[in-house]
């Protein structure tokens, strides 16, 4: 009789343990939620007030009763938000073509075509992924300056067309197709680049819709060569121009359409996100870093 | 033979054209402007061969207030972005309810604009003529004294610069570890809980050692893109970094090629391999301590 109690209470006091720990966890949890949420938050927040209350609010409101939309016209009128915003759409949507299709073809090359020097040369691409784009950055600032290419799309583009990431993450996934497919095509007939076409860009479709979202993302946020690479507003991109919104924009202290910019610049990442999550986070666990 | 193994140059051709011109020619290239003194980017001139672009860096204060700015950064950084990071991530582990939702929570930050982003963390710590800021009224609330973040004091400023880092390379390291955490095969657990272990214990003798090499792989690339640190400085604290005197190794050497104090390619290139062999430096010593604490 006496056991039995013993262990109900031992039992009883693991139970209470164990709701101590899930509510620590919840909390902690539920803790740091709030620290990545709430600069979200914020911003929308003050992108709807208008700039009067912004300024006479000496501790910041938390919520708003009277949300406006000036903001957002002022984010388009007084600086070329417009501009930028098709500026970034140009040289993103641009560079991930040209890159998808250099990368395929390399990547088909590497894993299905037997040539001379073909592995030494996968060898020499995998020692290259150690370099980092600082240490190139300052010759291809100077490759692209003597060609005359700045303040034009080429000249942001080149550069970044090319990831070793991508095509070694294409070409393990185009290995692992069966090399029958390929035999049974060669003996229909089929040419080669028919075959990459057809059968295996269909089958890897997953992989390459997953390189193609993190592209967009990185081309999207890209700020370092764009500002090396542009200093006229015409070719500016979203992140250069909240740059320049932010050091002489709005007359400095218009907050909230600063806000209003920094928001409408986000909009479509997050819409990318909310749509692709699974796929951009199983991307990112295979093996991308950030930026 | 032959024209198969044309055929497959064939296809390499546009990535091989690419990365010859933008990133092997580029590192010899680099080399070479690092050695050439008093080069003239106006007439491609320079006086001779040998090491003053290094002396010169090296006795420059901006720089050596950039080279103590990026080791404070990593070495507060690294360590609290990876612990935190495991803490949130066992947390995570350890739910069912709402665990999808926390973890898609978690991972916003990695696709929001850097510099977007940066300009909300500025308002939200500086203190200006209308306000001081919704950091500085909480630290009122609790009894504090404000302090301008953005402009004022160093240690301010960077606080705000390791907060933001931490916040913005968290989602990655969440990512990593929580999968690192499920593929922990659950029988070494279910074991270890017939022997009576602990849960501390378990969490030590178990979890970390099976974790370890992603760990390790975490700590590697944090320390990397740490030392790498620029464009959450230009968020919070503009492009002048120098007068901020919150600069990073990479904020030299772009400030040193272009912008208001640039046109000096052969300093930009000394300071970036400069920063290239501290890197390598670190990485080697990484790899050699987790090859001596990972032996399975």
């Amino acid at each position: 009789m006496t056991t039995n109690s013993e262990y109900m209470k031992i039992e009883k006091a693991r139970r209470r343990n164990d709701r101590i720990r899930t509510v620590v966890t919840y909390v902690l949890l539920g803790f740091w939620a709030l620290i990545v949420l709430f600069p979200f938050y914020w911003m929308l927040l003050t992108s709807v007030k208008s700039y009067s209350a912004y300024n006479g609010e000496y501790i910041p409101q938390f919520f708003t009763t009277s949300p406006t939309m000036e903001n957002y016209t002022e984010a388009f009128t007084a600086v070329p938000l417009a501009r930028y915003f098709t500026n970034t759409i140009i040289f993103t949507l641009s560079t991930t073509a040209i890159m998808l299709a250099v990368i395929v073809l390399a990547a088909f090359a590497f894993a299905r075509l037997k040539f001379a020097g073909r592995d030494m040369t996968f060898g020499m691409f995998l020692s290259l992924m150690m370099i980092p784009n600082e240490l190139v950055i300052i010759t291809n600032f100077v490759t692209i300056t003597n060609w005359g290419m700045r303040n034009t799309f080429w000249g942001l583009i080149l550069p970044s067309v090319t990831s070793i990431f991508y095509i070694y993450l294409l070409k393990e996934n185009f290995e692992q197709i069966p090399d029958e497919l390929y035999k049974a095509a060669k003996v229909d007939g089929t040419s080669d680049f028919k075959y990459l076409w057809k059968v295996m860009i269909p089958i890897c479709s997953p992989t390459i819709v997953t390189i193609t979202i993190l592209k967009i993302i990185e081309c999207w946020n890209s700020y370092v060569w764009p500002r090396l690479i542009t200093d006229k507003q015409e070719y500016f991109l979203v992140s250069n121009g909240i740059q320049t919104i932010r050091e002489s924009g709005f007359g400095r202290e218009n907050i909230p359409a600063m806000m209003a910019a920094v928001v409408v610049i986000s909009i479509p990442l997050i819409i990318l996100f909310l749509i692709f999550h699974k796929k951009i986070m199983a991307g990112v666990s295979r093996g991308g870093t950030k930026g | 033979m032959e024209k198969k193994s044309l055929k497959g140059w064939l296809y390499l051709l546009p990535a091989l054209a690419f990365l010859a011109v933008f990133m092997i020619y580029p590192l010899f290239d680099v080399l070479v402007y690092s050695v050439e003194e008093g080069y003239n980017s106006a007439s491609q001139t320079s006086f001779g061969i040998g090491l003053y672009n290094y002396a010169y860096v090296l006795h420059d204060p901006y720089f050596i207030q950039a080279l103590k700015n990026t080791f404070i950064l990593v070495i507060i950084t690294v360590p609290l972005s990876t612990g935190i990071a495991l803490l949130i991530s066992v947390g995570l582990n350890s739910i069912t309810k709402l665990k999808e939702l926390f973890q898609t929570v978690f991972f916003l930050p990695y696709v929001t604009n850097t510099l977007a982003v940066g300009l909300v963390f500025m308002i939200l710590f500086k203190k200006t003529a209308y306000s001081d800021g919704l950091v500085n009224l909480l630290i009122q609330s609790f009894g504090g004294t404000s302090v301008d973040f953005i402009d004022g004091p160093y240690w301010a400023k960077m606080f705000v610069l390791c907060f933001y880092t931490v916040w913005v390379v968290m989602p990655f390291k969440i990512l990593i570890l929580t999968s690192a955490l499920a593929s922990v095969n659950p029988d070494y657990y279910k074991a270890a809980k017939v022997d009576g272990a602990s849960r501390w214990r378990i969490f030590m003798k178990i979890t970390l050692p099976m974790i370890a090499p992603m760990l390790f792989y975490l700590i590697i690339t944090g320390f990397i893109g740490a030392f790498k640190a620029y464009s959450d400085a230009v968020a919070l604290f503009g492009t002048d970094l120098n007068a901020a005197g919150m600069n990073t190794i990479v904020g030299y050497v772009y400030d040193m090629l272009y912008g208001t104090g640039g046109g000096y390619p052969s300093y930009a290139s000394a300071a970036a391999l400069i920063l290239f062999a501290i890197v390598l430096t670190i990485t080697c010593i990484n790899l050699l301590i987790s090859r001596k604490s990972t032996t399975f």
